[in-house]
């Protein structure tokens, strides 16, 4: 039960993590209909830009700030500069001019920073953990992702529903054109938008960065699942996506957790051990597949898409 | 008469073209991981190589060596068309190299169909061992099981009574937890196999370590992910609490990122930079003067796979068409390893031993490696009986 309670922690925290990469992606889908396959390279950024800065400052919280803020300058020059000439056209054009723009990312890393990958180093006050129930120990630092990510949430709940830029956002999502016409700088807010997203997508790396340590294509596979998560929850629900990010984290986890067990129940013990890592790594895609046939809209469309 | 004159020289020039191409040099496909995160084993292997056709004055047997580097980007079937690249268009006297054993699986029949001589300086699948054994393979490093089957006997010394497994879902993962199995006397309470090679958050498993509450833990985790094991290992409270037992997990290319976090973790190896023979002290000294840096156990497999290559062209004198004096030659092992001299079986992988080792700081206050005693002597891996060749 106790250990059921910790791997539920463990797939929150996931899920939490995978919210802030799915938020980023499925606003620029949504509202800018970009397909951005170079969201994992701000991952990947965010946490080199964590790893340096740390390092610089000799402080985890101020590194960590400054590498926000480096990715989101970094995101909106990228739309100034390439992604902009991509609006409007097919979503092929997306994906293969987004897709190289993954290569370019991943060896102007390996040009600055070098191919060995690095270490962010916890403060100690960090790297301790935590006793939440008698004999359920967790990691402190694992207790403040779950933390800030839920504050991010709440902010990007604010801010989408309660401001005026989250209105535009929201209206744009609806219908561009209209916006466009009612005299709202379009090209701007797309700016803002894709920085929203590459700074949530560079959060999200350099808040991995202790746990995962950083390297050069690091963004690449959890991108996957951040894509899982989107189409799962909707693509342009931010809700959606937080309601379907902490599914998936909860599903792969609490599978990877005890699929082994009850899978022995059912079978020999060797064939059990063997066929439940394949399966465990298969099941949110699984959970994709049945989503996409009861409801291939996901589990919650934004209305007039 | 001038003009055929000119004609028939051109004529000859061409024919003796192609010939001549082929005696003048000898051709070596490297073939390993050079980009990507693992990319740092498949540099060291490189820089390690190179640096041991340096000390050759980069000739064999009097002939200038060129060496062809193909990266496998760590996926079987990239590492398969790169193989069958080197062999069909580049024509390569003898193949090395390759890391990952799921990737040597995969590469493995191209080399032997076409009788290319192959010496494997890492990737120790068992099978290839085994039954796959063939006439033109040989390995400077090991069948997989014996480095954890090391690890194994030495927690049998330390008197551990339980243990929890916990490697990647891959061809060498499960020789890997099977070696340690083979020896491993006290109780096994859990084994997980994570997906690999992109799962890289290990909550889930040290959460079930933490229920099953073993005295150790064993892991394999090659590369960086070894580093992420550990730095999370350590944040989840166990260090300390759990003792941990390692194959293949600290090399002196993770070394670096995991800083203190190796201290106290054992680990077996057939080779450490510290073994006092005269070629290790030369390859360890030199290495470490031009990249300022302690080679690792893979540098060191390729250094010798350079030095075994060698020791077959020198025994022919260049003339590589000779392939069954060439492996006559290599058979009888008949260069200076770095590990010390070791014997080949009839599968053509070492007979040799198995050393303790653990991190420590060097004078300068660099960490490293260091043997501790020596755990296994001669060992001979299991598959070789599976092996049909005498």
């Amino acid at each position: 039960m106790l250990l059921f309670l910790e791997q539920c922690l463990n797939g929150l925290q996931l899920g939490l993590m995978l919210f802030l990469l799915a938020a980023g992606l499925t606003l620029i889908f949504g509202i800018m209909d970009l397909v951005n396959l170079a969201h994992g390279s701000f991952y990947m950024i965010g946490a080199y830009f964590a790893a340096t800065f740390t390092a610089l400052t000799g402080d985890f919280i101020l590194g960590a700030a400054l590498a926000i803020a480096a990715t989101v300058l970094v995101g909106m020059a990228l739309e100034v500069i390439a992604i902009r000439r991509l609006y409007g056209r097919d979503h092929l054009d997306h994906v293969l001019g987004t897709f190289g723009l993954i290569l370019f990312f991943n060896e102007l890393v390996r040009l600055v920073w070098g191919p060995a990958g690095m270490n962010v180093p916890l403060p100690a006050w960090l790297n301790t953990h935590f006793t939440i129930l008698p004999g359920v120990e967790y990691p402190t630092y694992r207790i403040a992702i779950i933390l800030v990510t839920l504050l991010v949430a709440l902010f990007m709940y604010v801010l989408v529903m309660r401001t005026r830029i989250g209105m535009l956002i929201r209206a744009g999502a609806s219908n561009r054109e209209m916006v466009g016409a009612l005299g709202v700088n379009i090209n701007l807010l797309y700016t803002l938008v894709f920085g929203l997203g590459t700074g949530l997508a560079g959060l999200a790396g350099l808040m991995q960065a202790p746990i995962l340590t950083v390297q050069i294509g690091m963004g690449e596979n959890i991108l996957i699942l951040a894509f899982v998560v989107i189409i799962i929850g909707g693509i342009g629900s931010i809700r959606g996506a937080f309601i379907a990010a902490i599914l998936v984290g909860l599903v792969d986890t609490i599978g990877r957790g005890f699929l082994p067990d009850i899978l022995s129940l059912l079978l020999p013990s060797r064939s059990a051990s063997a066929i439940s890592p394949a399966l465990s790594s298969m099941l949110i895609y699984l959970m994709m597949a049945i989503v996409l046939v009861l409801r291939p809209q996901g589990l919650f469309p934004v209305s007039n898409k | 008469m001038r003009k055929t004159l000119l004609a028939a020289s051109a004529a000859l020039m061409l024919a003796a073209g192609p010939a001549m191409a082929q005696q003048k040099t000898i051709k070596i496909g490297f073939v390993s991981t050079f980009s990507g995160p693992t990319a740092v084993i498949g540099n060291d292997m490189r820089n390690s190589f190179e640096l041991a056709l340096d000390h050759l004055g980069r000739k064999m047997g009097g002939l200038p060596v060129e060496v062809i580097y193909e990266d496998d980007q760590q996926k079987p079937e990239v590492g398969k068309q790169k193989t069958e690249k080197l062999i069909e268009s580049d024509k390569v006297d003898f193949v090395t190299g390759f890391i990952w054993s799921n990737v040597l699986l995969a590469s493995l029949k191209p080399i032997v169909d076409s009788k290319t001589m192959f010496v494997i300086a890492n990737a120790g699948a068992s099978q290839v061992a085994g039954q796959l054994c063939s006439p033109y393979v040989f390995s400077t490093s090991w069948e997989n099981d014996q480095t954890p089957a090391a690890i194994g006997l030495y927690m049998n010394q330390k008197g551990v009574k339980t243990a929890f497994l916990i490697g990647p879902n891959y061809a060498a993962g499960k020789d890997m937890l099977n070696g340690m199995r083979s020896t491993f006397q006290g109780k096994i309470v859990g084994e997980e196999l994570t997906k690999w090679p992109d799962q890289l958050d290990f909550s889930a498993e040290l959460s079930k370590v933490r229920a099953a509450n073993p005295d150790a833990v064993y892991v394999f985790y090659p590369g960086a992910a070894g580093v992420q094991f550990l730095n999370q290992f350590s944040q989840a409270g166990l260090k300390g609490k759990i003792q941990l037992y390692t194959a293949f997990t600290i090399d002196s290319l993770s070394l670096p990122r995991m800083g203190d976090l190796a201290l106290g973790v054992p680990g077996a190896q057939e080779w450490v930079n510290d073994l006092p023979n005269a070629a290790n002290k030369k390859f360890v000294a030199d290495f470490k003067a031009k990249h300022k840096a302690y080679p690792s156990f893979y540098g060191a497999q390729a250094y010798d796979a350079a030095n075994l290559i060698n020791s077959a062209v020198v025994a022919v004198k260049g003339d590589v068409s000779k392939k069954d004096d060439m492996r006559a030659e290599m058979r009888k092992v008949n260069y200076a390893s770095v590990r010390g001299p070791y014997k080949y079986g009839n599968n053509q992988y070492p007979i040799q031993n198995f050393y303790l080792q653990e991190a420590v700081k060097d004078a300068d206050g660099v960490l490293t490696l260091k043997t501790m005693a020596t755990i296994v002597k001669d060992d001979q891996d299991k598959s070789a009986a599976k092996c049909q060749m005498k």
